[in-house]
């Protein structure tokens, strides 16, 4: 892509980009901690951590999207510049919920260690998290590149991450029928899984996101074969 | 407060009546069409082989950078060109399936037909009333009564009989630059042309005539066919339905304007839309 004639919009959409970017890279890392506190029993200021980065998120969330409404009212963007600017301002919504669920999830670890359940469950927890986060950098990373096979890639990764969810709530609805005692804290780790599911959602809805910024096609109600196919035309 | 559902008395399309989001699906009549255009300030060729159809009751616009011929193509359209010697077209500009460049065609009827208006305002140095009345006096024979509807009729259509009933025997010089165009604007269509070509008709206007000039053209469309050449792209996807991308004489890309300022085919109008150009 060339350089606008206009060099301080240029500086002014590489902000927005780069800003993105930061605020993915701080969501990455609330999940990490989300994924630590269902591994490990140790809290070594967890909780502060998650706060701090939470506010973070937030603050990032509101300044892009008037860094955005700014360039909608100063420059008046068409075509491949307005596409980005729409799409930021979505994908920092997508960001903020995910770092909301990845919050939840560390807080939720933290509340119920102390039951027998939940403890060998989170190990599947952990897994699933793990897969979600993944995909949220892929989803990141091809909208850093702006590159639609790897975003079409990305949203293949979802199947995944369900299945992950279906997997867990089978084996939770198992120990559920088997002994009731067990289902106050395998609700809890229905909360969880299902905020993983969400994560896997939002990673999804960027990367679809990343196509229509490449490829000016709306593609969030499209198979993924209609997907593939979208992005093997350019 | 409302006691009833609070959404009672919105209508709710059924599933099936709510059409797919395609900007490109209008299907237009076309009043125009240009085939294989070619164009000549004497040895310099200004237009090369340019291919398009304007469409009837739309407003098809006309962008690129300056010298791109896009101002050479609208004044082929009524043969603007013929005044001066050394400039030729060739080609085929078809009005109503008659090719207009043909010899034989009368220059005086494509004219009443094919209304013009400049970039900056031109009016007559007369009365605002016979500013109007002149032109329609070259083409119809009027009562008193009937020059005074017309005249009338033009303003009011041009949205500023209010501005002017009560001074009409003032000069048009006297008028605001706004105004004034907007009086070109009714001379032109006083003559019930079928086609109005404005050429950057607000480059010249503060912003608020620039906003009166806009929502005239997409009134008027109603019942002429528009072509417009705008320096202002923001102009453009404001007010019109179709949009050309030209340069150095050729038409890079031609759709639906919504498609032209969001996703556009061409690398090159991308570029000039966003900026990018030079």
């Amino acid at each position: 892509m060339n350089d606008h004639t206009n060099k301080q919009f240029d500086a002014e959409m590489e902000a927005i980009r780069s800003g993105v970017l930061a605020m993915g890279g701080i969501v990455e890392r609330q999940l990490r901690r989300a994924i630590g506190a269902l591994q490990t029993d140790d809290d070594d200021g967890r909780f502060a951590a998650v706060t701090a980065d939470e506010a973070a998120i937030n603050r990032l969330q509101v300044s892009i999207d008037q860094q955005c409404a700014e360039i909608i009212a100063r420059r008046q963007p068409a075509a491949v510049d307005l596409r980005m600017v729409l799409t930021v301002s979505k994908i920092v919504n997508d960001l903020e919920r995910a770092g909301d669920e990845g919050k939840k999830i560390a807080y939720k670890a933290v509340e119920t260690r102390s039951e027998p359940l939940t403890r060998v469950r989170h190990y599947d927890a952990a897994r699933a998290l793990d897969d979600a986060a993944s995909m949220l950098r892929n989803a990141l990373d091809a909208f850093a590149r702006l590159d639609a096979p790897a975003a079409a890639d990305t949203v293949a990764r979802d199947a995944e991450i369900d299945a992950a969810f279906a997997s867990i709530l089978r084996q939770l609805v198992s120990y559920m029928m088997e002994d009731p005692r067990t289902i106050t804290p395998a609700l809890e780790i229905v909360f969880v899984a299902k905020s993983i599911e969400r994560i896997g959602d939002h990673a999804k809805n960027i990367a679809e996101a990343v196509v229509q910024v490449v490829m000016g096609t709306d593609v969030r109600h499209a198979s993924l074969d209609e997907i593939r196919a979208e992005v093997a035309r350019r | 407060m409302p006691t009833s559902m609070p959404f009672a008395d919105v209508h709710l399309p059924a599933e099936s009546d709510v059409p797919p989001h395609d900007a490109a699906s209008r299907s237009a009549v076309p009043k125009i069409t240009i085939r294989n255009l070619d164009f000549f300030y004497g040895g310099f060729q200004a237009l090369t082989h340019v291919g398009l159809d304007i469409a009837e009751h739309e407003v098809t616009a006309f962008i690129g950078p300056s010298g791109c011929g896009k101002s050479t193509l609208l004044r082929t359209l009524n043969r603007m060109y013929s005044l001066y010697p050394g400039q030729r077209a060739t080609g085929e500009v078809r009005l109503n399936g008659v090719n207009v460049l043909d010899a034989a065609t009368d220059l005086n009827l494509l004219r009443a037909k094919v209304g013009m208006v400049f970039q900056k305002p031109t009016p007559f140095p007369m009365t605002i009333y016979e500013n109007i009345a002149f032109g329609v006096r070259l083409y119809e024979r009027l009562s008193t009564r009937g020059m005074d509807e017309r005249v009338e009729w033009a303003l009011a259509k041009a949205a500023m009989w209010n501005e002017v009933k009560d001074k009409l025997q003032q000069s048009g010089m006297a008028l605001s630059g706004g105004q004034q165009q907007r009086l070109c604007i009714a001379r032109a269509i006083a003559v019930r042309p079928e086609v109005l070509l404005l050429d950057e008709p607000t480059s010249a206007l503060d912003p608020i005539s620039t906003a009166h000039i806009e929502e005239l053209i997409s009134e008027l469309k109603v019942d002429y066919t528009i072509a417009m050449v705008t320096h202002n792209m923001q102009q453009a996807a404001r007010v019109s339905d179709r949009t050309a991308y030209m340069y150095l004489g050729e038409l890079v890309e031609f759709g639906p304007t919504d498609r032209i300022f969001l996703n556009p085919a061409r690398k090159e109008t991308e570029d000039y839309i966003t900026g990018r150009f030079g």
